[in-house]
């Protein structure tokens, strides 16, 4: 990072780029755990499992296969933090207002 | 073995030390979870609260739209590919990988508009029910965001193919599959909480 003459900071953006990513094995790997998560959460959705355990469980598949696109086929695992705090506003922002929504209306109450 | 790459942006000097593309694309991404959020909000909000059916439980068929999920997950993989070969400069493989890419896109939205009109068939329209409604604007906007995303890779095609692309054709590309994950993001969320967790029982 720099200073232009006006002292305001200034950067290539190249060097703020993401300098990794994933080789193909590697999004292969991704790939296969994921579709081996969404077999899971089918087989799931037919298991006589039922409430909160099977919401739960789904839950936390669809989280873990959330995390890895964003964080290995969207590199935000290894691109500038401050994407991933940008997109994290949104993402939390969104999730928190909307569960605040849902308890007022009291989605879980019944 | 993981390979180091620097598909940098077209050199550009910001305020950011940030690619201001990338940069906007992450800004509109963050905006489309509220849009999404607020969607499947409504969706989980009324989905128990139809008072005439048809009901969630009686027409979803979770094998037929479990194969759609493999499919847009498929194109998830196929795109990273086409970003891997832009980055490998093997321009010729980048655009195959589109191509797979535009087309695995475009089967799931013709399997989408195939169960649209099952549903039709079925009862299931836009003004029958609070499920109804909830339900096609919920998928419907999603499958716009997917016909979008197909456009947008074929015109990424196009223009390498007429050599209308910069040098470095890695960043478009980088770019359109940031817009083509977030979408398969939403059905990843979309597939669980409006297929796969059971729908509570009829009011």
């Amino acid at each position: 990072m720099s200073l232009d003459p006006h002292g305001s900071a200034r950067a290539t953006t190249s060097t703020a780029h993401a300098e990794y990513h994933p080789s193909t094995r590697e999004y292969l790997r991704v790939g296969l755990i994921l579709f081996a998560l969404t077999c899971l959460e089918v087989y799931l959705s037919y298991s006589s499992l039922g409430g909160w355990k099977l919401i739960t469980l789904l839950l936390s598949c669809t989280v873990i296969k959330f995390l890895m696109v964003v964080g290995y086929f969207m590199h935000l695992k290894f691109d500038n933090g401050r994407f991933s705090r940008l997109f994290a506003l949104g993402a939390v922002g969104a999730f928190t207002l909307y569960v605040v929504v849902l308890l007022i209306f009291g989605v879980w109450g019944h | 073995m993981a390979d180091r790459t620097a598909h940098a942006a077209p050199a550009e000097h910001t305020s950011t030390g940030l690619p201001s593309t990338k940069l906007a694309m992450w800004l509109f991404l963050a905006s489309e979870c509220l849009l999404f959020g607020a969607l499947i909000t409504t969706y989980v909000l009324y989905r128990g609260a139809s008072t005439t059916g048809p009901y969630p439980n009686e027409i979803f068929d979770i094998r037929y739209t479990s194969v759609s999920s493999f499919v847009l997950l498929a194109s998830s993989l196929t795109m990273v590919l086409a970003l891997t070969a832009a980055d490998q400069r093997d321009f010729a493989r980048m655009r195959l990988w589109l191509i797979a890419t535009a087309m695995l896109g475009l089967t799931f939205v013709g399997g989408q508009v195939y169960e649209f009109t099952s549903f039709y068939h079925e009862g299931l329209t836009l003004k029958s029910n609070l499920f109804g409604t909830t339900f096609y604007v919920l998928t419907g906007f999603h499958g716009v965001h997917v016909t979008v995303g197909i456009l947008m890779l074929l015109s990424l095609v196009g223009m390498s193919w007429a050599g209308r692309l910069p040098d470095d054709q890695a960043f478009p590309v980088e770019m359109v599959g940031l817009y083509w994950h977030f979408v398969d993001i939403v059905w990843i969320v979309i597939f669980t909480l409006v297929y796969l967790i059971p729908s509570p029982a009829p009011q």
